[in-house]
């Protein structure tokens, strides 16, 4: 994917107009609320967000983020504040201090969002990294991120006083390297692979310190939570999705971007964002059971799937795109929300063919460190590959499933659970490509 | 998983404390090199797949696997005998 377009807000509903508060800083009250500042500077960010507010009670911070409903923007959507309320409990139980890392890694290939956030708004991820640190007491906070990343982050910390202690470490390459334990091994040991955890590393991290790592557009969400509170967080979105979220999107769309959109918002809503004005599917498709008028009414969907959360992600079928950005909503699919990942498949390619090369990539990017992750992956790649290059053996679709079972739960991290889900899934959104398959033709290629 | 790991990691711990709590056999998929001589302890518990790597035969979890109270004593044996030391116990 080439170089992104700029950010913009997606229409979504508007906040109820908001009160300034003290300096004459207005809350946000649309849909873009993070990419506001008219440049990446530290005094275009304190013009429309004005000051950070210090944390004089910790917890009322975590209290607010409990009411924010703020989940994790790295993939796992984990509560918030759960996560913070964790490390806090489990520092002052051990008496440890804790640490806090900004995950800004991005190891995911379809995903631009973290380097487009700390390109366009450094500052608001510095001031929830800061915050974060505060709320649980660590006075050791680093940022683990690309190298781009690293380069701008330097420059907005070079501008505020209140950065000076932030350790920058920069990520290799790689999909497993931003899993939070491999992050925890990169600051303890300078390597970035996921190690074997019994218990969470909010509990014991790095040198048995408890570990809080959150995504950068986490940190950056919780800055203005920190600011406008939570009621205001909740002002867009809906009460299972609230706020906002940053998702990347690309494949067969006019304008591959990232976008800040409406949390719950459709998926279809968000593909038209991304289309010149008379390619919108709104109106084209014909969603679940409905029946078309005619057979003729309406082109025929441009969109074939979309795969939602990344590569660990699921399909969802062309046919079902209202489908809404929900964890609930999605889970059927064995997607999320995740990292705001959507990828488009248009009409002219097969998914199974597009399947098997990001089944084989993902096995390629195993560490190498598990059995069960480096037999078995590739395994399960090599059979999904037979059924995209149609052979015809009608045991293949079992084998795969089987081997899918095999594998999951049998790593140190989650990336055999992540392929199996994702290989799961384009055997049920692509179920009538595979029957054809079977039979030597291909719905695409005929 | 959330799980408390217990005293004795590598060795016996046979003075009956960990036989009244639930206990799982934690494996370090990192470290294991799936030559089988834990299913052969716990063969019971464990088979193995196709690559030689132990396999729970029945768990919510693949890589904690519940051990019943009767097997206790093999599962600690795996644990001290196993060559790669990926083996430990852990409470629930
Ligand atoms: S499961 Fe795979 S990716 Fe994860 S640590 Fe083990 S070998 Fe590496
Ligand atoms: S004995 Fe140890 S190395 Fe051998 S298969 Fe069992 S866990 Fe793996």
């Amino acid at each position: 994917m080439d170089a992104l377009p700029p950010v913009h807000g997606a229409p979504g509903p508007s906040a109820e107009t908001t009160a300034p508060l003290a300096g004459g800083v207005v809350p946000p009250a649309t849909t873009a609320r993070l990419f506001l500042a008219a440049d990446p500077t530290f005094a275009a960010h304190r013009a429309v967000y004005g000051p950070m507010p210090s944390i004089e009670h910790p917890n009322a911070l975590v209290d607010e983020l409990r009411l924010s409903g703020l989940d994790g923007r790295g993939g796992a959507g984990f509560a918030v504040w759960r996560k913070v309320a964790a490390v806090r409990n489990s520092s002052a139980r051990r008496s440890k201090r804790p640490i806090v890392v900004a995950n800004g890694s991005e190891g995911e290939p379809l995903s631009r969002k973290d380097e487009t956030l700390m390109r366009r708004a450094p500052h608001l991820v510095i001031d929830g990294l800061l915050a974060c640190a505060a709320v649980v007491g660590a006075t050791d906070a680093t940022l683990y991120v690309s190298t781009e990343g690293a380069n701008v982050m330097r420059a907005a910390m070079a501008e505020r006083a209140d950065a000076a202690h932030v350790a920058v470490v920069v990520a290799p390459d790689g999909f497993v390297t931003g899993e939070a334990t491999a992050v925890a091994n990169a600051l303890e040991h300078g390597v970035s692979v996921p190690r074997d955890h019994v218990v969470h590393l909010s509990e014991s991290g790095v040198r048995g310190r408890p570990t809080l790592v959150q995504n950068v557009e986490t940190l950056a969400q919780l800055a203005l939570i920190a600011r406008f509170g939570a009621a205001w967080f909740r002002s867009i979105g809906t009460a299972d999705e609230p706020g906002t979220r940053v998702v990347t999107v690309s494949g067969a769309v006019d304008i591959p971007q990232v976008i800040e959109v409406a949390g719950g918002t459709p998926i279809r809503a968000i593909i038209d964002a991304c289309m010149r004005p008379d390619h919108t599917l709104a109106g084209s498709l014909i969603d679940g059971s409905a029946t078309p008028l005619s057979a003729t009414e309406g082109r025929p969907s441009p969109v074939r799937a979309v795969l939602v959360g990344g590569y660990h992600g699921g399909w969802v079928p062309g046919d079902r795109l209202s489908v809404p950005l929900s964890r609930a909503e999605l889970a059927p699919y064995g997607a999320q929300p995740g990292a705001g990942v959507l990828f488009v498949l248009g009409a002219t390619a097969c998914g199974l063919e597009t399947s098997a090369n990001i089944a084989a990539y993902l096995a390629g990017q195993s560490a190498g460190q598990c059995g069960v992750c480096v037999n078995g992956l590739p395994a399960m790649a090599d059979v999904l590959s037979r059924l995209a290059a149609r052979h015809r053996d009608a045991r293949l679709p079992a084998e795969i499933t089987r081997l899918a079972d095999l594998v999951t739960g049998r790593g140190s991290c989650s990336h055999p659970d992540g392929t199996a889900r994702f290989v799961l899934s384009s055997l049920t959104a692509f179920e009538t490509d595979v029957r054809a398959h079977l039979e030597g033709r291909c719905e695409v290629h005929g | 998983m959330a799980a408390r790991r217990l005293e004795s990691t590598s060795g016996a711990s046979r003075d009956g404390t960990a036989g009244r709590m639930p206990v799982r056999l934690h494996i370090d998929w990192t470290r294991c090199d799936g030559r089988g001589l834990c299913t052969e302890l716990l063969a019971d518990q464990l088979t193995r797949d196709e690559w030689g790597y132990p396999l729970a035969r029945r768990a919510d979890d693949a890589s904690n696997v519940p051990i019943p109270a009767a097997q206790l004593d093999a599962a600690h044996d795996a644990v001290a005998l196993c060559p790669r030391q990926a083996l430990r116990l852990v409470a629930e």
